[in-house]
């Protein structure tokens, strides 16, 4: 369907950005080169085009930065929470001055649209510290005991589909508890990361409380398993996520994982079909795709299931792809070349095991690394694409007849993540929602996150809870 | 021959899915007191009998986290008054077993009936202390509440034979998960005949089963298990509990590591329960009318 009448372009200027040709890892407060002087590019993925030059960290770099982290520990613990709580509000509030520049530097270096970057990421992250914020000076309001104490250095690994934000969900919860952070942004999206290392500069923030190391896993690994590293956070996946429990099995290392996921929206037949598809696109084509919690497998009743496909359909031809910098683009580029390739390959095993694919029509800019919205029908469980997770713009549609098959089809996964539930009958979304196995249960609406409500999954989606006063356990000796 | 009557030994047997199974590996190991007496011989578990009690324990998972938390509290109740009622026979067992005098067994056995029933008390209790709504900005609401993570494998304290073991067992089924207990290896009688106890308390069976044996060698496959939720290392040494850390990555399994614990009366916090919980967190859109939002 041609549309009716195109939009005029409308990009963000990214003069509000001035990247630097080439970056060091941050180490106790300065910017410093790798030991071995090792370096990597970052590009962006709308066009690839090289945007710096940044260290890579190696082992020697990983003990220097957990040394300093250490060093600071004594007094970062030591400061009184109300103090902490003031550092936190002022990184909350620079990042707030800085949004505008953030979400463009964010934007250019994992390819998803500014639309996401200025209002979720970068929202998200002043809210996440500014929650944390107003911890510091009440943990002993937070349930786990008068005094609950800090676990020391907190070596954090985070991916590259939210780069500031999970940057956010690890440093806010371990600066208010009193913890010093070596965290390592994803080797594809390092560079908000160091734009944060400059806010804790200006934020006057004690030296050596935050270390970014620059990387790939390598030096992930490096930093897990550093024996003066007390508390271990990863985002990624699953499979590397069972490398870290194996890694810190036996230690005294406290672990929290957020892993993959493969997300039931289950979609019911008195949903309001309208708002039911805008939920399933959010669920699925917001940031690309590329979201632990996506929900990744439409459930539809059956005797919908023609009814809102048209519906969906036709929704997802009035999705713009395109420069991400855009103000009305919808979906932007896939994260790396690597990434791209595994979602094809996974689509085309889809295509062979003999589900019925359907994609978007719509023009693919030449360079970049870009994937049109796709989904399956005709998926039965078996089938690759309802059991593995893509992590990109790939919907897979399913069928159900009774709440209990939902049921039983949603919970038919290793994965626990997430799951959506469509319907107006309230009973029915409580006595769904109370069976279904995942950590996070959106109903009538999905992929809505807020610091206050904790997030997490069961099974092989990982363990432990961010956000919220759940959060803090992670980084709190109970 | 003097005419005094010959006692009635007891043979000890597994307690797995409500039934009263002996090892499905026929064999046997000789268990004595603290001074080398032979006291009886229990079941020489088997892997086969880890992966059967595995199959009871998830069977019994979806009626018993389903219960309401009400009838869970009044069901582990339920299990104290039995206890109290076989105070003796645990007394004779537990200094027995752990080559204690009569008096401190009797401690022992009151602390660990007591534990009971505090842990009775909990189960409609924990949801309102670790779960809650949450203040999100936006028109939603949201509520956090825990749930059971599903089958935990425990491997109870070697030295504590019934207080501790009781320590462990309850909070895992008081928050509505199902258990597969391994005994302390070296006096396992006291957990033996627990089983007797939660079998006559209308405890659904598979809720708890409980095995005898060599720890290490039961615990390696319910460690791998993948459908096994969580595991809980108290009764591991340092060297086994890595092993079975190790093991437990392959599903990503809840793992409780060893705790040093001085002094199993002390009164527990919640600790163990939240370590085998889950937090769902439930979202719906409100509109946008806030509680304030009407005029009235």
């Amino acid at each position: 369907m041609a549309p009716v009448f195109d939009y005029a372009p409308a990009p963000e200027s990214r003069s509000v950005v001035d990247i630097a040709s080439s970056y060091g890892l941050f180490i106790d407060g300065e910017f410093t080169e790798a030991a071995d002087g090792k370096v990597f590019k970052t590009v962006s993925p709308s066009t690839e085009e090289v945007l710096s030059e940044v260290a890579e960290a190696g082992e020697a770099d990983v003990d220097r930065a957990v040394k300093a982290a250490r060093k600071a520990f004594e007094k970062w613990s030591a400061l009184p929470g109300s103090e902490r709580a003031k550092y936190l509000f002022r990184i909350a509030r620079i990042i707030q001055e800085r949004s505008r520049e953030l979400a463009v530097l964010e934007t250019l270096d994992n390819g998803k649209p500014i639309r996401e970057t200025r209002d979720a990421d970068i929202p998200l992250v002043a809210a996440y510290f500014f929650y944390y914020a107003g911890w510091a000076d009440k943990l002993d309001h937070a349930g786990y005991g008068a005094d609950p104490r800090p676990l020391g250095v907190a070596g954090q690994v985070i991916p590259w589909n939210f780069p500031l934000l999970m940057l956010a969900w690890k440093i806010a919860p371990a600066l208010a508890t009193g913890n010093t952070v070596v965290l390592k942004p994803a080797e594809t999206t390092p560079l908000s990361a160091l734009f944060f290392a400059d806010i804790c500069r200006q934020a006057g923030l004690p030296k050596g409380v935050v270390n970014i190391l620059t990387g790939d896993g390598r030096a992930g690994a490096a930093l897990v398993a550093h024996p003066d590293v007390d508390k271990v956070a990863f985002t990624g996946s699953t499979a590397v996520g069972k490398q870290i429990a194996r890694t810190v099995a036996g230690t005294r290392k406290k672990l929290t994982l957020e892993l993959g996921g493969k997300g039931a929206n289950i979609v019911f037949d008195d949903a309001p079909i309208d708002q039911a598809v805008e939920g399933i696109v959010n669920g699925i084509f917001f940031n690309q795709g590329q979201v632990c919690c996506a929900g990744s497998r439409l459930l539809v009743q059956e005797s919908i299931h023609d009814e809102l496909l048209d519906s969906l359909k036709r929704r997802l031809t009035t999705l713009r792809l395109g420069d991400p910098l855009d103000k009305n683009t919808d979906i932007g580029a896939i994260n790396s070349a690597q990434q791209l390739e595994r979602i094809t390959s996974l689509v085309e095993q889809g295509e062979a095991e003999g589900a019925e694919r359907w994609s978007a029509a719509c023009e693919l800019p030449e360079n970049g690394y870009w994937f049109a919205p796709t989904l399956f029908t005709g998926v039965t469980q078996a089938h690759t694409v309802a059991r593995d997770e893509i992590f990109g713009p790939v919907l897979s549609v399913l069928t159900f007849r009774t709440p209990d098959e939902a049921v039983a089809k949603a919970n038919n996964t290793p994965y626990g993540l997430s799951a959506g539930i469509w319907t107006e009958k309230g009973s029915r979304i409580l006595a769904v929602a109370n069976k279904l196995r995942a950590g996070v249960v959106w109903s009538n609406t999905f992929n809505k996150f807020d610091p206050t409500s904790p997030f997490g999954g069961y099974k092989e989606s990982g363990f432990g809870r961010e956000g919220g006063r759940h959060g803090l356990e992670a980084y709190l000796d109970v | 021959m003097s005419d005094a009557r010959l006692s009635v030994l007891k043979t000890y047997k597994l307690y797995v899915g409500g039934k009263f199974p002996r090892s499905e590996s026929g064999r046997v190991y000789e268990v004595t007191d603290s001074k080398g007496n032979w006291l009886a011989n229990a079941p020489l578990s088997s892997r086969k009998d880890a992966r059967d009690a595995v199959v009871a324990a998830r069977k019994a998972f979806g009626g018993w986290s389903g219960a309401t938390a009400y009838n869970r509290g009044q069901i582990l109740y339920r299990v104290a008054e039995m206890l109290e009622g076989r105070r003796d026979q645990y007394v004779r067992e537990v200094a027995a077993a752990e080559g204690l005098s009569k008096s401190k067994a009797a401690e022992q056995v009151d602390a660990a009936v007591d534990r009971w029933v505090w842990y009775a008390g909990w189960t409609d209790k924990i949801a309102q202390v670790v779960g809650g709504g949450n203040p999100v900005a936006g028109p939603y609401f949201n509520l956090s509440s825990p749930e059971p993570t599903g089958v935990v494998a425990v491997l109870a304290p070697q030295e504590s034979s019934f207080l501790g073991l009781v320590s462990v067992v309850a909070p895992v089924i008081a928050t509505g998960n199902t258990a597969v207990v391994i005994a302390s290896e070296r006096s396992p009688l006291p957990a033996l005949s627990l089983g007797e106890v939660l079998a006559t308390s209308d405890l659904p069976g598979g809720v708890v089963n409980i095995l005898s044996g060599r720890t290490a060698e039961i615990a390696t496959p319910l460690a791998a298990h993948m459908d096994v939720n969580a595991i809980d290392l108290a009764g591991a040494d340092e060297e086994l509990a890595k092993e079975l850390e190790i093991a437990a990555a392959d599903n990503l399994k809840r793992v409780l590591r060893p705790q040093p614990v001085d002094n199993w009366s002390a009164t527990p916090g919640t600790d163990r329960m939240s370590a085998f919980l889950e937090t769902k967190t439930v979202w719906h859109p409100t509109g946008s009318l806030g509680a304030s939002g009407s005029a009235y």
